[in-house]
């Protein structure tokens, strides 16, 4: 039986080709593409606030609601939240990756390379709950910062007024934080994985050459990790932008897009605003990759 | 403290579970009832879905305590499927699907699923313990309306549970329990000698301007208020800027009640809007909390069982309806749920709810309690010029999500 159909299908290679590929397809168009369609489609209707249904005609009306100064103030904090974690990742990261890619011995670089990946086993959740521990008013942070008579300083710092709030849980450098700490694997491993790809020959031909080591890594090993740099950064930057968790467990309560969205969609059903406010970062991400593309990103791929 | 505890679990379960699916973008749809065995003996259709709040329809399954299904299907021999909903708008979007018999809708939603279509008038003469419910519910506005027009209004649902959101506050800040919503609406200094200023909270979500108007209503009589969830423009505008004074002294506004005990616990808030259930847990470990209804009354909310227009098992349904009023029933939903029986006898009728639980969940501060409904533009004034849902979610970002 199993050899007949097998030599039916080899015989017609286009015909397993077709079989090999429709799963991977049907779920591209169905799920992915589809959904995608729906929510364009969404966000030129509108609701109809009387019976708080849908109405399914097309109007502009829904957009230009994206463009009062409370959603624009949304998009921009958003934008710049995500651009704020992006940078704070590729700070962070890059020396860490340096260390793993180069310098590490082979057995820390598989301790590192395990400590880097283990948080993402475990519950995203129950990570980010832990942070509410470690940044409240009676949490660790300020609990030593008491104890190396520093709070001072702290709370200092708290009383600035964009960064600050009454505790570190309740201000914008708290989600910042807790941004960067959940997001920072996905930028070390890309920046890693560039950073084993530069050829050690030219490195060394770098210095035979005269250059210090300050030069070769600016014109050597920066030019040719920057790719993962910008690979991770594309991670960090969407993850970011669309998350709602983060923003509704730390910080003044101030919204970001996800936070808008389940709100607009969630508790008012108002889908078409909801689904217009998603397109916001995917016409944001469309010209971050552009830019990416244009920066070498996917040259290796 | 055993049973919230355990519920306490559950729910932690829930939305941890919940938070991760809807993290990864998943859309979660379970398969809705289908097998139904058609026990024609007796003469239903065998099968009954439901779609609730997690923790509604208990079956024995976290605590066989509680246990509301089992000797309901044993009697009807309709089986009964349960569709947890974690939000009103899923509730509103299933029940659209034509899939489920009932919903245990809340008062934001009751009146969309009206208007919409999506579920149907109940013959209340073929529920025989109707006349049981608490007479102020029997007939309460949010499942009670003359969609016709015929002058008559018309029942679309069953009145379940209720509950109300009180005052919490930390007892070393106030030695004697405050009186009125002002300590969290406007700043000033708490007995403690330091100002409220962020340590206060709201609530995070549109309906949360309703708190802010059954404050006005007692405090600015001129404006003339009669009901928080019909306001008009002039009205609406006084609540946002009441809200707007709160936003600068309050520097969180809650939504996920585990953080709000988080929060009271870590982060030195005083006094905030709350549930019972919170107050309860903060109490059991040991935190100086307390909570109460202040003198100008509270929001709350009571939620409808309701049939689907497009009900598959239309007898089932009559019968858990019959069912869901049962007092023991009744009681036992209160227990687990930290709410209130709509059935009187249901606080007396159930031994998991202890003498007490009626009162300690609210039951006797009825009179006090502005129910949940969903603000639409057609006012109890008999004009349409009330303010609708859909602005109010869009100012209540306006403030609270700046």
């Amino acid at each position: 039986m199993f050899q007949r159909i097998s030599t039916y299908l080899y015989l017609r290679p286009r015909l397993s080709l077709a079989l090999l590929l429709l799963p991977p397809l049907v779920w591209f168009l169905v799920v992915y593409i589809g959904s995608l369609l729906s929510m364009l489609v969404n966000s030129f209707f509108y609701l109809d606030g009387f019976t708080g249904q849908v109405v399914r005609q097309f109007t502009l009306d829904t957009y230009a609601k994206l463009f009062i100064p409370t959603n624009v103030q949304i998009l921009s904090r958003t934008l710049f939240m995500a651009l704020a974690v992006t940078l704070g990742c590729i700070v962070l990261a890059f020396p860490l990756s340096y260390y793993m890619a180069r310098i590490a011995s082979p057995r820390m670089k598989t301790f590192l390379y395990l400590a880097v990946t283990l948080p993402l086993w475990s519950s995203y959740v129950v990570r980010v709950y832990s942070w509410k521990l470690i940044l409240a008013q009676e949490g660790i942070i300020s609990w030593f910062a008491r104890l190396l008579h520093l709070d001072g300083v702290l709370n200092w710092y708290l009383s600035s007024p964009l960064l600050g709030g009454p505790s570190l849980g309740i201000s914008l450098t708290g989600v910042f934080l807790v941004f960067v700490y959940i997001w920072l694997p996905y930028m070390i491993l890309p920046i890693q994985t560039a950073l084993e790809r530069v050829p050690k020959s030219l490195i060394e031909a770098s210095s035979d050459l005269g250059a210090s080591p300050a030069q070769t890594f600016r014109n050597v090993i920066l030019p040719l990790a920057f790719p993962g740099v910008v690979a991770g950064s594309i991670f960090t930057f969407s993850l970011t932008l669309g998350d709602f968790i983060v923003p509704s467990l730390f910080g003044n309560s101030s919204f970001f897009i996800g936070k808008a969205v389940l709100t607009y969609q969630g508790t008012s059903g108002n889908i078409p605003l909801a689904a217009a406010f998603t397109m916001g970062p995917i016409v944001i991400m469309i010209v971050y990759l552009l830019i990416a593309r244009r920066l070498g990103a996917f040259d290796a791929l | 403290m055993k049973l919230t505890l355990k519920m306490f679990h559950l729910i932690a379960a829930l939305i941890v579970v919940s938070m991760i699916l809807s993290a990864c973008g998943a859309a979660a749809t379970e398969a809705p009832a289908t097998e139904a065995p058609a026990t024609e003996a007796a003469g239903n259709e065998g099968a009954v879905g439901i779609v609730a709040w997690p923790g509604y329809i208990e079956r024995g399954a976290n605590d066989p305590a509680y246990d509301w299904v089992t000797a309901f299907e044993a009697e009807t021999g309709c089986k009964v499927t349960v569709k947890d909903a974690a939000t009103s708008d899923e509730m509103v979007q299933l029940m659209n699907s034509g899939e489920y018999d009932l919903v245990t809708a809340s008062g934001d939603s009751s009146l969309r699923l009206v208007y919409g279509g999506s579920v149907q008038e109940i013959d209340v003469t073929k529920i025989p313990s109707y006349g049981t419910v608490d007479e102020r519910l029997q007939n309460a506005p949010w499942h009670t309306v003359d969609k016709n027009g015929d002058g008559t209004p018309e029942h679309y649902g069953v009145p379940y549970q209720f509950g109300l959101n009180v005052l919490m506050y930390n007892t070393t800040v106030f030695p004697e329990p405050p009186t009125s919503w002002a300590v969290v609406f406007e700043p000033m200094d708490l007995p403690d000698g330091k100002p409220n200023k962020d340590r206060v909270q709201g609530y995070v979500g549109p309906i949360y301007i309703a708190d802010a108007a059954v404050y006005l209503k007692a405090h600015k009589p001129e404006l003339g208020i009669t009901d928080p969830y019909e306001l008009t423009e002039e009205q609406f505008q006084a609540a946002l800027d009441l809200l707007k004074t709160q936003r600068t002294i309050a520097p969180k506004y809650w939504g996920d009640y585990l953080l709000q005990i988080e929060d009271f616990k870590n982060e030195g808030f005083a006094a905030a809007p709350s549930w019972p259930l919170q107050v309860n847990l903060l109490q059991a470990d040991g935190q100086p909390i307390a909570s109460v209804i202040p003198d100008e009354g509270a929001t709350g909310w009571a939620d409808t069982t309701m049939m689907s227009s497009k009900a598959p098992h239309p007898k089932c349904a009559y019968l858990w309806l019959e069912h869901s009023l049962d007092p023991k029933v009744q009681g036992d939903v209160a227990a687990w749920f930290g709410s209130n029986p709509s059935v009187p006898a249901g606080c007396t009728a159930s031994e998991l709810l202890t003498a007490d639980g009626c009162k300690l969940n609210g039951f006797n501060d009825f009179d006090k309690i502005y129910f949940w409904k969903t603000p639409i533009a057609a006012c109890g004034n008999g004009e349409s010029n009330c303010v609708t849902y859909d602005r109010w979610t869009e100012e209540f970002t306006a403030i609270v999500g700046q």
